[in-house]
């Protein structure tokens, strides 16, 4: 079974990633910013991480910088903000994210999504 | 799921339906008329469909008949929809295409018809990947034809302008990149695209926009509603409308086996099928 942690400082968003993903027949781990996605990409592998953008402690895209850094064979990394700006996504892209999500998103974008990163 | 009972207002809506497109909703999907109508009803001030169809009735020209087909038909797509038969298209049936093209002593342009074209995305996914392939095929050219019953969706197509909703959906952020700008909460396909697909209201069983034969013809997720006569008479217009050796392309869970002898199933490439040479 694939592994996805879901990283969003909101509870809400984290449910409902959690619920679609778990349909999908994929087991979710939560973090709830990029630290703690730091610690817990260290400790255990994912295929996949769904990344929001701005979060308290340390952000999407500083995490991702970090990940770069470290781990040779990351996970996948899908943003998935409500920056929807053109400027954004490019940094996204240049910065090494695989795909990014804009919020509001449903199931069948999502689904689609790692279907794209070669994780469904 | 709320069962509805067959009025003869659902009957006739059933029947309006089913003379302008072929389609016969089962006693499982009658829910949709109503779910489907709910906005043309409010839109309009109709308190029911009695007092919908009564209108239908007497109404003058076609405008509210039309309204109300478009709102009962089942335009659900995506970018890329089932993306390893567009793999299939780019890597093996546009090269096998151009061979043929080229052996026949064509031009170097190749005809597709995308026929029940829905909003335009499965065109504009189809001339994606013809771009994005383009060093390999840098002489060649790709013009789609785009055709649906629908007037809603064809407005929508032509319009070039996608909710961020949609766009996003089973599209590469590459591609969106590549291929859309973004316009508010919406993104607007590149004229580069527009250009390649001509977008036509038509009807599959009076086709008037098909002109000649097309090297490939999609035609998906949209026999699903018909009868087995119905999907024969739809597979001989087809039928006339593909270059002999022409691709046909259905969608998951669709199949011409059985149905016709125009169109044969091909081994080495699931999901596609080949006009018969004898056309
Ligand atoms: C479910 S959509 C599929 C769209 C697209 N081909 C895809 O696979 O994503 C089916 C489309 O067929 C169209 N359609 C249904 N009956 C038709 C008819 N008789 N003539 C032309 N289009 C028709 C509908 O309006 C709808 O847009």
């Amino acid at each position: 079974m694939k592994n996805c942690l879901v990283v969003d400082d909101s509870k809400v968003i984290r449910k409902v990633a959690r619920h679609i993903l778990e349909s999908l027949d994929i087991s979710v781990s939560e973090a709830c910013d990029g630290r703690d996605a730091l610690n817990q990409c260290q400790s255990s592998d994912h295929d996949v991480v769904l990344l929001d953008w701005n979060m308290p402690v340390m952000s999407g895209m500083e995490f991702l910088q970090q990940l770069n850094a470290t781990n040779a064979r990351r996970p996948k990394v899908i943003f998935c903000t409500t920056e929807n700006g053109l400027g954004h996504i490019k940094a996204a892209l240049d910065a090494g994210a695989d795909e990014y999500v804009m919020k509001p998103f449903d199931r069948d974008t999502l689904e689609s999504k790692l279907q794209i990163v070669g994780v469904l | 799921m709320r069962e509805i009972s067959v009025t003869a207002s659902v009957r006739s809506l059933m029947d309006l339906l089913e003379q302008r497109t072929g389609q016969i909703l089962s006693d499982g999907r009658m829910w949709r008329i109503e779910a489907s109508l709910g906005p043309v009803l409010r839109a309009r001030g109709f308190a029911s469909l009695d007092a919908l169809v009564d209108a239908i009735r007497n109404e003058r020209g076609d405008a509210l008949a039309t309204e109300v087909v478009d709102a009962l038909l089942n335009n659900e797509t995506s970018f890329f929809r089932d993306p390893h038969i567009f793999e299939m298209i780019g890597r093996h049936l546009l090269p096998a295409a151009m061979e043929r093209a080229t052996v026949e002593g064509r031009g170097k342009t190749l005809r597709v018809w995308c026929a029940g074209c829905s909003s335009g995305q499965e065109a504009w996914s189809l001339a994606m990947l013809f771009l994005n392939g383009r060093t390999g095929w840098p002489e060649w050219k790709m013009e789609i034809l785009a055709t649906d019953i629908s007037h809603s969706a064809i407005a929508r197509a032509r319009s070039g302008i996608v909710p961020q909703m949609e766009a996003q959906r089973g599209l590469p952020v590459s591609d969106m990149l590549r291929w859309m700008e973004p316009e508010g909460d919406h993104w607007r396909i590149s004229p580069t695209l527009r250009d390649m697909v001509e977008f036509q209201v038509d009807n599959l069983f009076a086709p008037e926009a098909p002109r000649g034969t097309y090297d490939m013809i999609l035609c998906r997720n949209v026999l699903l509603y018909f009868t087995a006569e119905k999907k024969q008479q739809l597979f001989a217009q087809l039928a006339r409308h593909a270059s002999p050796g022409g691709w046909l392309l259905l969608g998951a869970g669709e199949t011409s086996i059985g149905l016709t002898a125009d169109f044969s199933s091909c081994p080495e490439h699931r999901g596609a099928y080949r006009r018969s040479e004898a056309a």
